[in-house]
């Protein structure tokens, strides 16, 4: 059994930002990471950060990532673990993981479940037609991998998401017919959404996809106008000749471990799903559970830097070891910031519901 | 008119036929996942949850914030019983 001070499943931005600061206030740390490098969702991540300078803005994401991994690899207080996936918590706090062909075990004092989310589904007649990609995969293909994933794509959803990687499809000589979006308007940033309409795109709002066309592979779609309901308007439906597919139409919280942990959670729209209770510090109805980023409630790189910050600090304050209390109130203050204005409203209200 | 869209991937399970078992009586993700197999493949769950829970909510006329997740136990993932097996270098 390995023994460590806090846990922290997942190395994206939350979790690098967490096993730092939990690290530098003395603390040993385990950190588990699914993909076979750190940096989760930010490696693919190749345009600027806005924000403050604090939290990097201008900075590319995959750069981030590169930043962090190279402070994690120097750190000896740091123990890291890719390729390895967290299989279970139990009740007399042994975390399971699968790593390189063995099933590994963790005895953790603390435990921070940072493990990102899941991107969303719609039912649509022949979803499942190869060449009908989430917008995250199509990212990965991208900007990981260096595969194209077609040559000519339908966006569904115009927040951020659909908007960046539109634009990246088209930085990499891939056609984007248009971009369609059930809401009324457009979700993302207009920052985006302008770039993306500078080059030619058409963002069609009230609209949805129908059906995908094809025998074998994705050969069109059938989209259609949509009324306040969600419901078809007849007579504007309208055939568009693409290859792919890419639905960016939202993510789920991954909390499958902190159900396991017997965690108490709330169903809570405005942050994307399910997700747990928890204080003003991270820590959830479980004492020494902490969570941070997507899993505590969608929302964006930046934002689950400053929450693995706050987690990672309270997670090290609770074992005794001595931290700055200056600096969880400067987190906690660059967290409102963050979030006031009106495009964090909805976070405001999520988290209102689920912080006690 | 017959409704094929595949709600559940991994199992292969289509609107129709998850309709056909809530109309059973199977209104809970658990109890349809023990008739029909839905979020037992390799996503758990992850990629049909919600629209699964959609076609309960239609037909039962309950609230999303009433319906339960399916219960989450470890493996979270598939795991081969050799490497469950083989257990931790440390414990040799």
């Amino acid at each position: 059994m390995r023994q460590t001070d806090l846990a922290i499943i997942g190395a994206g931005p939350a979790g690098l930002a967490a096993a730092l600061e939990a690290s530098r206030a003395g603390a040993r740390v385990i950190l588990l990471e699914r993909d076979d490098w750190l940096g989760g969702q930010l490696v693919k991540q190749t345009h600027q950060f806005f924000g403050s300078k604090n939290e990097f803005a201008g900075m590319r994401g995959v750069d981030i990532a590169t930043h962090f991994s190279e402070q994690i690899e120097k750190d000896e207080n740091i123990q890291v673990f890719t390729g390895a996936t967290a299989l279970g918590f139990y009740e007399d706090g042994v975390l399971t993981a699968a790593c390189a062909g063995r099933m590994i075990k963790i005895k953790p004092r603390t435990l921070l479940v940072a493990s990102g989310a899941m991107e969303k589904m719609i039912p649509f007649e022949n979803n499942d037609l190869p060449g009908v990609y989430g917008a995250g995969a199509v990212q990965t293909l991208m900007n990981v991998y260096g595969v194209a994933p077609g040559k000519k794509v339908l966006m569904v959803g115009a927040g951020n998401i659909g908007l960046i990687v539109s634009y990246q499809l088209i930085q990499a000589g891939i056609e984007v017919e248009a971009i369609i979006e059930g809401a009324s308007h457009v979700g993302g940033y207009w920052v985006h959404a302008s770039k993306i309409r500078r080059m030619g795109v058409p963002i069609l709002t009230n609209h949805t996809i129908l059906k995908a066309r094809g025998q074998e592979k994705v050969e069109g779609a059938l989209i259609t106008r949509i009324d306040e309901n969600w419901q078809p308007v007849p007579g504007e439906e309208r055939e568009v000749s693409v290859d792919t597919v890419c639905l960016a139409v939202g993510l789920s919280p991954l909390a499958e471990l902190l159900w396991q942990a017997g965690c108490e959670m709330e169903f809570s729209p405005q942050l994307g799903g399910y997700v747990p209770i928890r204080d003003s510090n991270l820590e959830t109805t479980e004492e020494g559970i902490y969570i941070a980023g997507d899993v505590a409630g969608i929302e964006e790189a930046t934002s689950a830097i400053l929450e693995g910050q706050l987690a990672g600090i309270s997670a090290a304050r609770k074992m005794d070891y001595r931290i700055e209390e200056e600096k969880v109130e400067e987190i906690k203050a660059n967290l409102e910031t963050l979030r006031a204005g009106p495009v964090g409203e909805h976070i405001r209200q999520g988290l209102a519901n689920v912080e006690r | 008119m017959k409704d094929d869209v595949i709600l559940c991937f991994c199992e292969d399970l289509t609107r129709d036929e998850i309709r056909e078992a809530i109309k059973k009586g199977a209104t809970s993700f658990d109890e349809l996942k023990r008739l029909i197999r839905c979020g037992m493949g390799a996503c758990q769950g992850k990629t049909c949850e919600e629209n699964i829970q959609r076609e309960i909510m239609t037909i039962t006329g309950r609230k999303r914030e009433e319906l339960p997740l399916p219960r989450q136990r470890p493996p979270s993932v598939g795991i081969y019983l050799e490497d469950a097996a083989r257990g931790d270098d440390d414990e040799k």
